[in-house]
């Protein structure tokens, strides 16, 4: 069972990813994009990762891809120009890629016994309790340091995407 | 027959194998898309792959530290997300396209 | 019983429930609303207009279902597709009552327990975001997109004061699962003040639940921040061209998106299907004597009937009334309808004041709203979190 939602979602994740990079119209990427971002959010759940799997559906999918889902409505350039890429790179990109892939998964296979499964519920680390405690003890500094990031990012961000008052 | 070890279980590898795919999908379109948007969500999509290697291993650590790290990884993508649209909005501002290859005036 | 089969009966009766309810909380709305403009409302579809949400469906579905030639046609109808689904989810997650034991099975009346309840409702309201803002691009309308873009941008800007409001009493409930909220609010203060969130010590969430609840009203763009959907506003806003079923499909994700603010404001503030006072002191005895006294009051009516078919409809519901009083007196089932009737209770008392609000007030201009999320909203939630940790951290 587990087995099969992993193979599930794993395969809705490769598909948008891969409609993400086929796609001309720049929404339509935007919204393979969130499809990625969702089926993730169910692996972390597999894994023990509930905290995160709501913080990826929280901020990842609901605020980071809404901003850009804006910026692309809002400049409104339609679909990008098509331009033919050179005979050999159309012809040996994908297949050298793919190569190169089934190389590095055999690789991984070879190192990592496959006895060591991943089973739902064996991680008990992930839930919002015990991440709030490490977070506000041994990552303290880290987590003010990017609180000030944000604001630092908020200040940029107002400052580059304002209109000039002349 | 035995039963199939995997239907119990993942193995472990298969989460990796995932984010490898997944990361060498954005690299593809960032190096082969014109529209800067789609490159930055190219980016994205590496940072998501990222995510997804580090809570594999904290599973397989027993640790929580991957987590944590895949929050600031979060945090700080979604502060690079702002800036960057506000980078790009001001690019479409001055250059009035969205290509990458038009965006440069550099002769030659 | 397997879980897989429990879960599948209970989602089933909440998906015939919901259904239902989103249908005739239209018709509670439209009734409201007429009564408080002194005016009658639905009335000719069956007895006091009952069978109006049928009718309103059957026009719905048969309707001719335009589809402009100029729009983008995938997204066209991936957007009320994604509205809905977004918006019925959270049923899955909200608990309508306590434990039960019927027939040998002990079960929770809960479809799944998750332990990021809350974050996960807080994740797919601010997912809902996109069926509007695609709805509104898709349709490839100048108005429309304006439409579409200034609700998505209101509902983004509200997310912040929500998110903050509910962090407030989090505080002090200590959990983010639903179901261990409810538990961490039962018991009473000096015997017969409830222990709900309002009133718990060291600091009441009043001001949260205020603050929450216009939240709520900006997310699900009710009035009084219904601009960028209201019908003589930018021709209809968002949802301009769309027609029948799709129409029909952001209205029940509106009225569902609607239902989940008030159960979510139900289990966070007002204490979910705890009662309002100790059982010892006969709160079990509020649903029999409600029903008892709705049905001596369409009795009374029936005797001077205002309207000539009400001689026969008025005693057919007093009996229906008398026969659900009767229902909650019944020790056997009273441990399912009692947690029932609180938390529907509750979350009927909150839908009613949506609904008389809507009636009530005129609505904002689009920069009053933003101006008041950002300028008034924002550092009110921010204040109010700080007062609650500083009072938490110091008891």
């Amino acid at each position: 069972m587990d087995a099969v939602l992993f193979l599930v979602f794993a395969a809705i994740a490769v598909v948008c990813a891969i409609n993400l990079v086929l796609q001309t119209h720049p929404i339509a990427s935007a919204l393979s994009l969130i499809g990625v971002m969702g089926s993730l959010a169910f692996v972390y759940l597999q894994l023990g990762g509930e905290f995160i799997a709501a913080a990826q559906l929280v901020v990842y999918a609901g605020a980071i891809m809404v901003l850009f889902v804006f910026v692309i409505m809002l400049l409104n350039e339609g679909k990008e120009r098509k331009v033919k890429m050179k005979l050999w790179g159309r012809w040996a990109g994908a297949p050298l890629l793919a190569c190169f892939l089934a190389l590095m998964a055999f690789i991984v296979q070879r190192v990592l016994p496959p006895q060591e499964s991943v089973r739902f519920g064996a991680f008990t680390g992930g839930d919002a309790q015990s991440i709030g405690t490490r977070l506000f003890t041994a990552y303290l500094l880290p987590f003010e340091v990017t609180s000030v990031l944000i604001l630092i990012a908020i200040v940029g961000a107002i400052v580059l995407a304002r209109k000039e008052i002349d | 027959m035995p039963f199939p070890y995997w239907i119990t279980g993942v193995p472990f590898s298969w989460y990796l194998i995932l984010s490898a795919v997944l990361f060498a999908l954005g690299v593809a379109g960032f190096l082969f898309r014109r529209n800067i948007i789609t490159v930055f969500m190219s980016i994205e999509l590496m940072l998501n792959a990222v995510n997804l290697s580090f809570v594999a291993f904290s599973y397989k650590l027993g640790k929580n530290d991957g987590h944590i790290f895949s929050f600031f990884v979060m945090v700080v993508a979604a502060a690079e997300a702002a800036v960057g649209l506000a980078i790009i909005l001001t690019v479409f501002k001055n250059r009035q396209t969205l290509e990458i290859d038009e965006v440069s005036s550099l002769k030659n | 019983m397997p879980y897989i089969v429990l879960s599948l009966i209970k989602l089933l009766i909440v998906v015939l429930i919901l259904m239902h309810a989103l249908a005739y909380l239209q018709w509670v709305e439209r009734k409201v609303i007429a009564h408080v403009q002194l005016r009658v409302g639905p009335r000719r579809v069956g007895p006091h207009g009952l069978l109006q949400p049928l009718a309103d469906v059957i026009k719905l579905v048969t309707k001719e279902g335009l589809i402009p030639s100029h729009v983008n046609t995938p997204f066209y109808f991936l957007a009320p597709f994604l509205a809905v689904l977004f918006a019925l989810i959270p049923m899955c997650l909200i608990p309508y009552g306590g434990d039960i034991n019927v027939f040998g099975i002990h079960t929770t009346m809960q479809v799944t327990d998750v332990s990021i309840g809350v974050l996960l409702v807080l994740g797919l309201s601010g997912l809902g975001v996109y069926g509007v803002a695609l709805a509104g691009w898709a349709s490839n309308n100048k108005y429309a997109l304006m439409g579409g873009l200034r609700s998505s941008a209101q509902m983004i800007s509200y997310e912040l004061p929500m998110a903050l409001a509910i962090a407030a009493p989090l505080l002090m409930l200590n959990t983010l699962s639903f179901r261990h909220m409810v538990d961490a609010q039962t018991g009473f203060y000096f015997g017969f003040i409830p222990k709900w969130s309002i009133f718990q010590g060291p600091f009441p969430q009043i001001f949260s639940f205020i603050l929450f609840s216009i939240a709520g009203f900006a997310e699900t763009n009710r009035v009084p921040f219904d601009l960028p959907e209201a019908e003589n506003e930018l021709v209809a806003g968002f949802h301009t061209e769309y027609s029948s079923m799709t129409f029909a499909a952001f209205f029940m994700a509106e009225y569902a998106n609607m239902m989940t603010v008030s159960f979510v404001a139900t289990l966070l503030f007002l204490g979910g299907w705890q009662p309002l006072w100790p059982v010892q002191y006969g709160s079990s005895l509020l649903a029999p004597l409600i029903f008892g006294a709705t049905a001596l009051i369409c009795f009374s009516h029936a005797v001077r009937p205002a309207r000539p078919f009400d001689r026969i409809t008025l005693p057919v519901f007093g009996v229906i009334f008398l026969g659900l009083a009767g229902l909650f007196l019944i020790p056997a089932g009273q441990q399912i309808l009692m947690p029932l009737f609180w938390f529907l209770g509750k979350a009927g008392i909150i839908l009613f004041i949506f609904i008389w609000v809507r009636a009530t007030l005129p609505r904002f201009r689009y920069d009053q709203l933003m101006s008041f999320a950002w300028t008034f909203m924002f550092p009110a939630a921010l204040i109010n979190l700080f007062i609650t940790g500083f009072l938490v951290a110091v008891s």
